[in-house]
């Protein structure tokens, strides 16, 4: 009756009887989380120490093992000059970095925001009944279901300058009077990427947001429709109140997506400052510029950046996540 | 004052399909193009058309028979296969425990997986190399089916937790009062329920490790042991500026299809197995 | 054959206790029954004697043994639940042999064999083959029986086994448990419903519990003859006790007075009571009329014969004296 759970809670008056049946329960359940919690000490947890020990030391690629403890000159460090001017150098002094950073963030409010706005409409549409929506469920998968470099290089190849079929439609529906090398010019490099992004992504938001959206009952808006109220004052008052806490979810998920994103940008605008973000900018100093401590540094930022966004939106969101006790 | 409803209606009815025309044909087009593209060679590539008008199986060709596509294909099969196969192995026991038994710090555990499944891979790269190097499995497969765990088994052990919490109580007193063991319970009684939701999150993990690209570009330095997604970005021509979009539109249409395919019978598992990972209540 | 004694026994959900101290012994073979409003802790009490629910404090003996932390498994229990709680995957035959495949010394011939001897018990051989959801919800409940039975359990435990049924089924089905209880003879049962009627047409003893304490415990005739407390005399016999208190109990020496519908005649003239009649129903066989007379629930008097009452109408009824049960003002019978 009052409860639904097998097992007690463990705040309990003595003398406690630890049951044969209980303990059997906890032993398992021990037994079972072990190997899981081993592999994702070894695969995220020992990693992500590494990582930032190595920001702090001045490993290189070729060098990793004698790497040698140097505080915190990846981040920063200062030389005077002779004349008394201070120079400040490192990471936090880089202005490259606080370009891919805001470039990040940037990226990441941006395509949420449309992705949201728009996953919101398709979420209506699929929520309405007509005939064909089975098709169109199908065809907002399709987006989803292209690997993001395939996705990239489609659109790339959409969007080439001489033969893209995107400057050809614009051409001739005249929104366009010159072709434009979308992904290469830097005013246009990133409203390409946001472009192949929402495409992208759009679908998951939706799919999440219809989730919310099915769970409404159907009686309030035909209570709401007996009583006269606007479907668009339904939507504000009903659909919107109702669907925040499926929305507020499916944006972190996304925004948390967004702020590491690296593929599509690698692949769709490479070498290009207009877009590169924090992700692309690490890896390139670890593996490609043979500054690995330095990129460490970065991957550390990252996760920081991340973090604190993240603790930041659950706190003013207050998102409740269904991690609790049943 | 009918005629005017009437007509209100048939404005309202044409705008609501003429959205759902816009909404299909943008998710369509895109791959629909690649297609179209995969089929045409030589110099019909760089006409510009929006309705096929010729076929050539050229690029198909191209791809399957040079190079090293094909290995890479096997490759992804087999990581994404052995990947997933892993992570169920791991999460079903696992979140029988964070499902069905109570204890000290449950929530928070759950939280940590959800944290990790969401983590910004590029924080552990480095950790990562070194360790994939330490261990030899380097520029092997191996290296990508252990890196590939940090977001397959968060997410099966999370979505899997999600579907074991909705399976009756009852049902597992009954079997406990018939003297079963948590492993009978979950081998005997709950897995052939589960069966549904284990095919469905075994797929969404297999997408996404089949479209991984970070680790696979990392931790693989030659074209034999690449991954698709890979294979994909780094075809490139004989020169620099020639670029074969004539093949890397038939690789991406072979890369695409089966995911496609599996997706679209598979939709209405899908949709709830990604509601399940992402929002309940 | 088991007997189960309950000593001093608690169970606290984190800082809520719900069963505050139970002291009860349910004989061997009895058909024990539990019964209260929802929230009393009866089902509670039930998975604490299957040891599904861990005891906070107290002991709990079968025949005469320390069982507090014994495995469900290995206390000779079954259990039949509200929900039927059957293995989904499963044929009738697996479900009911999923216990006895899993504990050691049973060769497939000896489970074949009691398996098809349960079912045969409960006319349900012919549905051996199929699934639980190619059954109706009364043959559903056959084989969680059966399944039960199977078992060969010393103790039987029944969790409102009959609440998913329809009134038809009801009334069949509790038919069959009772027919259950007398060819099982020297099998203890517990039984935990809510609805009086099924604890007073089964149980041996019924046990009312109240608010994670016992109330009473007695056979039902006992309960129903001298209840303890207003509580059990309300819950118990249909229809409900009627109460009278004020001026009118007083000259019984009593704060509230309690006397049952059926145990009040109507007298033509004058008679202890007067009232005004507000409703009345024919049931057939007897009936009721529903007397206002300025107590908190209208005063319910139940007729043999059909009658002919109608609202407005003003009648005199009087108390069978030896009828009358008188509580003080904390609910406990007056001596």
């Amino acid at each position: 009756m009052a409860t639904d759970t097998l097992a007690p809670s463990a705040a309990v008056t003595a003398p406690k009887i630890k049951s044969e049946l209980m303990q059997q329960r906890a032993r398992a359940a021990r037994i079972f989380l072990v190997p899981m919690l081993i592999a994702l000490a070894v695969v995220a947890g020992w990693p992500l120490i590494r990582s930032i020990y190595f920001s702090f030391t001045d490993a290189s690629l070729s060098n990793l093992d004698g790497a040698q403890w140097i505080g915190f000159g990846n981040y920063l460090r200062w030389t005077t000059l002779d004349s008394g001017a201070v120079r400040y150098r490192g990471l936090l002094a880089d202005p490259a970095w606080w370009n891919a950073v805001w470039n990040t963030v940037r990226f990441a409010f941006i395509s949420v925001s449309f992705e949201a706005v728009l996953g919101m409409i398709v979420a209506l549409v699929l929520n309405a009944e007509f005939r064909g929506r089975g098709l169109v469920r199908a065809a907002i998968l399709i987006p989803w279901a292209i690997p993001t470099i395939v996705s990239a290089r489609m659109w790339s190849w959409m969007l080439n300058d001489q033969f893209g079929i995107l400057n050809d439609l614009g051409m001739r529906l005249g929104l366009l009077s010159q072709k434009v090398a979308w992904t290469a010019t830097a005013d246009t490099a990133m409203t390409a990427v946001l472009v192949v992004d929402i495409w992208k992504t759009t679908p998951f938001m939706a799919l999440l947001i219809l989730a919310g959206l099915q769970m409404i009952p159907k009686d309030i808006y035909e209570a709401a429709e007996i009583d006269g109220v606007h479907p668009i004052k339904q939507f504000w008052k009903i659909t919107l109140p109702l669907v925040r806490p499926a929305l507020m979810v499916a944006i972190i998920f996304r925004l948390l997506d967004a702020l590491r994103i690296f593929d599509l940008i690698y692949v769709l605008t490479p070498n290009s400052s207009a877009t590169k973000t924090m992700s692309v900018m690490a890896r390139e100093n670890l593996f490609d510029f043979d500054k690995f401590s330095y990129g460490s540094a970065m991957s550390t930022m990252l996760f920081l950046i991340i973090a604190l966004l993240t603790i930041l939106y659950i706190w003013l969101g207050q998102v409740r996540f269904d991690g609790g006790d049943r | 004052m009918g005629a005017t409803f009437d007509l209100w209606k048939l404005t309202k009815w044409t705008l609501f399909y003429l959205l759902v025309a816009v909404i299909v044909v943008v998710s369509v087009f895109p791959f629909y193009y690649a297609i179209l593209t995969s089929f045409k060679s030589g110099t019909d590539l760089f006409r510009i058309n929006y309705w096929p008008d010729s076929f050539s199986l050229n690029n198909y060709y191209n791809v399957l028979n040079s190079g090293s596509f094909p290995r890479n294909l096997l490759n992804s099969v087999f990581v994404s296969a052995v990947t997933v196969l892993l992570a169920l192995f791991l999460a079903v026991t696992a979140s029988f425990a964070l499902s069905r038994v109570r204890f000290r710090g449950r929530g928070l555990l759950l939280l940590t997986i959800l944290g990790v499944s969401m983590f910004p891979q590029m924080a552990v790269l480095a950790g990562l190399f070194e360790l994939i190097r330490f261990l030899g499995i380097y520029n092997t497969p191996w290296a990508l089916i252990f890196s590939y765990t940090i977001f397959t088994l968060p997410f099966t052990v999370w979505v899997l937790t999600t579907f074991m919490r909705e399976l009756p109580v009852e049902i597992e007193e009954a079997a406990i009062v018939d003297g079963a063991t948590p492993w009978v319970i979950i081998t005997r009684v709950f897995l052939p329920l589960m069966w549904p939701a284990l095919v469905t999150t075994g797929l969404l993990a297999f997408i996404g490790a089949w479209n991984e690209f970070l680790f696979a570009l990392t931790f693989t330095s030659n074209n034999d042991t690449r991954t698709v997604p890979v294979a994909i970005a780094l075809l490139s021509g004989n020169t620099q500026y020639e670029i074969p979009w004539g093949n890397i539109m038939a690789a991406s249409v072979i890369v695409t299809v089966p995911l496609v395919v599996l997706v679209l019978i598979f939709q209405r598992k899908i949709v709830s197995g990604l509601t399940a990972g992402g929002v309940k209540g | 054959m088991a007997s189960i004694e309950l000593r001093n026994i608690r169970k606290s959900f984190g800082a809520v206790e719900v069963i505050k101290g139970v002291d009860l012994e349910v004989r061997s073979g009895e058909f024990m029954v539990f019964v209260g409003p929802s929230g009393c802790g009866k089902s509670t009490l039930l998975r604490l004697i299957s040891g599904l629910e861990d005891i906070t404090s107290g002991d709990m003996l079968f025949d005469g043994k320390v069982v507090n932390a014994l495995a469900p498994s290995k206390r000779g229990i079954a259990m039949v639940f509200q929900s039927y709680a059957l293995y989904p995957h499963m044929t009738v035959y697996d479900n009911m042999a999923f216990g006895l495949t899993l504990e050691k010394g049973h060769d497939k011939a000896e489970i074949r064999q009691r398996v098809e001897k349960a079912a045969d018990m409960l006319q349900i051989r012919q549905y051996l083959d199929r699934l639980p959801k190619q059954l109706s919800g009364g043959q559903r409940q056959r084989v969680a029986i059966g399944r039960a039975i199977t078992r060969d359990p010393k103790v039987f435990l029944f969790d409102e086994p009959l609440s998913n049924l329809d009134a038809a089924l009801r009334v069949a089905t509790r038919i069959e448990i009772a027919k259950l209880h007398e060819n099982m003879h020297n099998v203890t049962m517990i039984y935990v419903t809510h609805d009086q009627v099924e604890a007073m047409t089964l149980a041996d003893r019924i046990c009312v519990l109240r608010d994670g304490h016992i109330e009473q415990v007695g056979t039902p005739m006992e309960l129903y003859e001298k209840p303890n407390s207003t509580f059990v005399a309300g819950f118990i016999g249909s229809p409900k006790m009627n109460f009278i208190g004020g001026e009118r109990a007083e000259k019984f020496g009593a704060k509230t007075v309690g006397i049952r519908g059926e145990h009040l005649t109507i007298t033509p003239n004058e008679g202890t009571w007067s009232g005004t009649v507000i409703h009345t129903e024919n049931l057939g066989a007897d009936s009721y009329v529903y007397l206002e007379m300025g107590t908190e629930e209208p005063v319910v008097v139940r007729l043999d014969e059909a009658n002919s009452y109608k609202s407005g109408d003003t009648v005199h009824i009087s108390p069978m004296a030896d009828k009358i049960h008188r509580f003080d003002a904390a609910g406990k019978p007056v001596n």
